[in-house]
């Protein structure tokens, strides 16, 4: 080239609000208020529960069953409640993943008929956006037909009652199914497809496939979603009062030791809250805040699992 | 940083028919005006030729769009065959083709004879071909395993009883020593492979295709995603594996071509414009649109 190129003169980036429009001024100043309203919110939240929790919450409570009668005032503590959450999150959860990991696994690596595919990314939309309380009711009216009778108990007449920890927890499982869909199909649309292929390059079928390469990948997914699903199941309080019998102790049916109590009524810490709570019959508030900081603890110690496993997945194919 | 003048335009002649070279039978000694002042790779060893696969008059649509137009060319072991040609000219699909990659596009549509040892690929099992016809990618993919699961990995068969470690260490060994990687991960088996810089993932790529022991090894632009440094010590290892393989290549680097292929050939929108040996290709084109193709690369 005959002419000596510019040497381009290096200006620093220097951004001051001074030079704003005053329009972009006030946005921004809006979008700050809203973020530090949201912490404002968050942390009022959590000091005031704690500050309630520390005052409240007894070792006693966690190891004591609840009262008998319905007054908790004079006596009792929520280990019933707190069994009941445990093991209605750990059912629901399991029944959940299965069926979220599987139905994304079709929906992504064959989702043929297309139209077919289609019908079962609504029906998933739809279940996400029912309200639990509208699952409540359905579930209710589905699983006190006599063909389920074995999932809770059938009165004299032939009445089916309709309500144990195995039909909550099969109906929790939908709250937690689309969270559990939606990370594992996230998962898998990130795999580059040529990773695939190189598995088909050498000899793989489809099956062996998803078995040794796509299933290992996506476990960080799979994580997210069932922690999220488990948040919900854990904080879902419309399920647990309609299809759990209401009952604040576990209450076992027939004699068998784990299904009876799976077949019987029971509560979690969401429903004894609500007991306890001026709304309900239960008349102890200070046992509901305690109940209440306890299941705020589990839940953002499930939240916080979320991210830890989100974070330790996200090294990848570039 | 001093800007150099862009690139001359290409003008490819669009009206001329294919020519396609036979392969003549001596070393080609034609002079090499226009090649690059690149040496050329080479074995140590000279090594015997045979047809491997054959590929007659085959074409390939999607979506009724031609990406292939009636090729014919003969894939041979003990020899590098490289495809070169402009973008979108259908030198990957060709390169899918062969172990019916392209299959898994659900509008591909193939006709023409496709053989391997004189076999129907269609009358083989899917499965059977790939493993005797094994891909590396253009962008380095290891699974999320370990290197050793990896490399295994072709040689595990499915619903099958799954062969221990210590049955497959030997086959996994030889595997990475052929890639030239053993060296540099032996000590460690169990490390992630997405541990690994790109180069060695890449190499890695080629073990664990090469574990399948194929008898052909297709690369799909395997250095483009690489820096100088791996892409030499991956052209250096494409050239000794064509000693017992028949390696396909496909490259957007001339240069590459130059240095690792024995033959080439040239593509340009689905055609096959010239096939013959890389010094004939390189330094006496027949066709004038390979010649333009070169000229405006090298120009």
């Amino acid at each position: 080239m005959a002419t000596t190129p510019a040497v381009p003169s290096r200006t620093r980036a220097v951004e001051s609000l001074s030079t704003w429009r005053r329009g972009d001024r006030i946005a921004l100043a809006l979008c700050w208020a809203a973020g530090i309203a949201l912490c404002l919110i968050a942390a009022a939240i959590v000091l005031y529960m704690l500050f309630k929790g520390i005052q409240t919450l007894r070792p006693a409570l966690l190891a004591e069953r609840p009262a008998e009668g319905a007054s908790q005032r004079e006596a009792g503590g929520f280990l019933d409640p707190l069994v009941g959450t445990v093991v209605l999150t750990v059912m629901g959860t399991a029944l959940a993943v299965p069926l979220g990991v599987a139905t994304a696994l079709w929906l992504v690596e064959y989702g043929r008929p297309s139209w077919l595919a289609r019908a079962v990314e609504s029906g998933i939309e739809v279940v996400a956006g029912t309200p639990s309380i509208v699952l409540a009711i359905f579930g209710l009216a589905l699983f006190s037909q006599t063909a389920f009778g074995f999932l809770s108990f059938t009165a004299e007449g032939n009445a089916v009652f309709g309500r144990s920890f195995l039909i909550a927890a099969t109906m929790m499982s939908f709250i937690a199914l689309p969270l559990v869909f939606g990370s594992t199909r996230e998962a898998l649309q990130a795999i580059p497809a040529h990773v695939r292929e190189a598995s088909y390059a050498l000899g793989k079928t489809r099956w062996a496939t998803i078995r040794r390469v796509l299933l290992p990948s996506i476990r960080p997914g799979i994580a997210t979603g069932s922690a999220l699903g488990m948040g919900r199941i854990a904080g879902d309080t419309a399920i647990v009062v309609v299809l759990l019998g209401a009952t604040l102790r576990l209450d076992a049916v027939g004699n068998v030791p784990v299904l009876s109590t799976l077949r019987g009524t029971g509560s979690t810490l969401t429903s004894y809250v609500y007991n306890n709570s001026p709304a309900g019959e239960g008349n102890a508030f200070d046992k509901a805040y305690a109940a209440a900081f306890v299941l705020l603890l589990v839940v953002i110690a499930l939240n916080f699992a979320v991210d830890v496993i989100a974070r330790r997945g996200s090294s990848q194919w570039s | 940083m001093e800007l150099t003048p862009p690139p001359p335009v290409r003008r490819i002649v669009l009206d001329e028919p294919p020519t396609v070279v036979a392969a003549p039978a001596g070393p080609a000694t034609a002079a090499t005006p226009q090649a690059p002042a690149v040496r050329r790779r080479t074995a140590g060893t000279e090594t015997v030729v045979r047809e491997r696969m054959r590929v007659e008059r085959l074409s390939v649509a999607y979506d009724g769009k031609a990406a292939v137009r009636e090729v014919s060319l003969t894939i041979r072991a003990g020899e590098v065959l490289a495809l070169i040609g402009p973008s979108g000219c259908g030198k990957t699909t060709l390169l899918r083709t062969l172990n019916r990659l392209t299959e898994l596009t659900p509008t591909a549509q193939r006709s023409g004879s496709l053989t391997l040892d004189d076999d129907d690929v269609d009358a083989l099992d899917v499965t059977e071909l790939r493993r005797r016809v094994t891909m590396v990618f253009q962008q380095p993919n290891p699974f999320p395993m370990s290197i050793f699961d990896n490399v295994a990995y072709a040689l595990r068969e499915q619903a099958r009883r799954r062969p221990r470690r210590s049955e497959l260490a030997g086959a996994v060994e030889h595997a990475l020593r052929r890639a030239g990687l053993w060296d540099e991960v032996g000590d460690d088996l169990d490390r992630p492979a997405l541990r690994l810089s790109g180069g060695q993932q890449q190499r890695l790529c080629i073990a664990r295709a090469l574990a399948a022991q194929p008898e052909v090894l297709l690369l799909d632009e395997p250095c483009s995603a690489l820096d100088p440094r791996s892409t030499e010590t991956i052209e250096r290892l494409i050239v000794e594996l064509r000693e017992t393989l028949a390696v396909v290549i496909v490259t957007h680097n001339l240069q590459q071509a130059y240095r690792v292929a024995d033959s080439v050939a040239f593509m340009f929108l689905g055609e096959l414009v010239e096939n013959g040996p890389a010094e004939q290709v390189f330094g006496a084109p027949r066709a004038g649109r390979t010649r333009d193709y070169l000229a405006g690369t090298f120009g």
